[in-house]
């Protein structure tokens, strides 16, 4: 019990920042986003329009999903103006 | 840290200053223009958060998205912290040397419109260096979607339900932004996330001036708005394109439309994608659609004819 409350900072400061990180929130997903790589022109407005920030640039300038935090929105399958993102039945 | 106009979105990359694995739901409006400002943002920043869906999904205790200082007030009180932390910084840089902060205060419509709008106002007016960000999901979504100020006429809602009595709110939206204006504050704007750099670039202006900003930002909310979770964006976009949410500043008192929109959309498009609103579109209830484009209407040629004043 005392471990417990030592381990709660006064005035409910949480001391480390962005740990919402340790929650994986990408099992809430029923679909999946899935981008075709062809057709990727690497413009980044799912990026800009992802909620979670869950999609990276790869080294190439093509994106890639983070499926660990993606909630499955499809946010960016409706944005990209390439059509190259597809949401896909896990 | 971005210095200046922002013309491309690679700029943006990798300045994000949230983590992911927050609550938020699936698909949330409010997150992606919090997100964008918070991209935008000058350096370094401290945030401040009315109780709000934003406090309640991004910092679930022990933890939090925030990657800068972050602090969570009532539902009132937002304004009135932001303002605490300004003096105490100034007071701080004059006994310790000159540094800048950035701080911004997040409220939701309900905080806003509604709860927190006194303590808004005498912080506008005691002219506290700092920027709110109202971000409008039109209800108050935390609680279970309950009608608010921000409300539009005949939305359907828990508290303004659509039935032989009522068709949805029976009341138009407040005007929020020309309450604020009145203020005669430096800068002030309405934003959505949809249009993005149009929202970043009056983040860096808002922050440029060494008074209180404003910044309203529409927030289509999935779960209470009920449209799919892919289309907040969309519903936003078309929220700008049918003229329901005029992207415009107010810079010094001059009004300026930072996006015209010389072939708008008829209001139906945007109204028959959310349930809240679709009902409208029943030839019982055109009435109160008319009603509602009535009102859209005119704010648009109020807006028009005040920015011409200053073209």
């Amino acid at each position: 019990m005392a471990k417990v409350e030592s381990s709660i900072l006064p005035g409910g400061i949480i001391s480390r920042p962005g740990s919402t990180s340790d929650y994986k929130t990408g099992t809430w997903r029923v679909k999946k986003p899935v981008v075709d790589l062809d057709r990727c022109t690497g413009c980044l407005l799912c990026w800009i329009y992802c909620p979670e920030p869950a999609i990276q640039k790869r080294n190439d300038g093509k994106i890639e999903f983070d499926y660990d935090y993606c909630k499955g929105c499809g946010i960016c399958s409706v944005e990209c103006p390439s059509k190259a993102i597809k949401m896909v039945e896990e | 840290m971005l210095v200046g106009e922002v013309k491309s979105i690679k700029e943006l990359y990798g300045l994000d200053l949230i983590a992911p694995g927050h609550r938020a739901c699936a698909g949330c409006g409010a997150l992606v223009g919090v997100r964008q400002i918070l991209m935008a943002s000058k350096r370094p920043l401290i945030v401040v958060n009315a109780t709000s869906c934003l406090e309640v999904t991004s910092t679930p205790y022990p933890q939090t998205m925030w990657k800068v200082p972050w602090v969570h007030l009532l539902f009132e009180n937002a304004a009135t912290a932001a303002s605490g932390i300004e003096a105490a910084l100034k007071v701080l840089s004059r006994k310790y040397g000159r540094q800048e902060h950035y701080i911004i205060a997040f409220g939701g419509d309900g905080g806003t419109f509604d709860i927190g709008i006194q303590a808004l106002s005498g912080a506008l007016e005691r002219g506290h260096r700092f920027l709110y960000v109202c971000y409008d999901n039109e209800a108050y979504m935390n609680t279970g979607i309950q009608r608010s100020g921000a409300t539009p006429l005949g939305a359907a809602t828990t508290t303004s339900p659509v039935g032989t009595k009522i068709v949805g709110k029976t009341q138009q939206k407040k005007d929020l932004l020309e309450i604020v204006v009145a203020h005669r504050i430096p800068y002030a704007a309405t934003a959505s996330p949809s249009h993005w750099k149009d929202l970043v670039n009056k983040v860096r202006k808002a922050q440029s001036y060494d008074g209180p900003s404003f910044i309203h930002l529409i927030a289509p909310c999935t779960r209470g708005w009920y449209f799919d979770t892919s289309e907040a964006i969309k519903v936003a976009r078309l929220a700008v394109e049918t003229r329901y949410w005029p992207l415009y500043e107010v810079e010094n008192g001059r009004y300026r439309i930072t996006h015209p929109v010389p072939n708008p959309k008829p209001l139906e498009e945007f109204l028959k994608v959310q349930r809240r609103l679709s009902h409208l579109l029943l030839p019982e209830n055109a009435e109160v659609l008319e009603r509602l484009k009535a009102y859209v209407n005119e704010r648009w040629e109020r807006l028009q004819r005040l920015s011409a004043c200053f073209a």
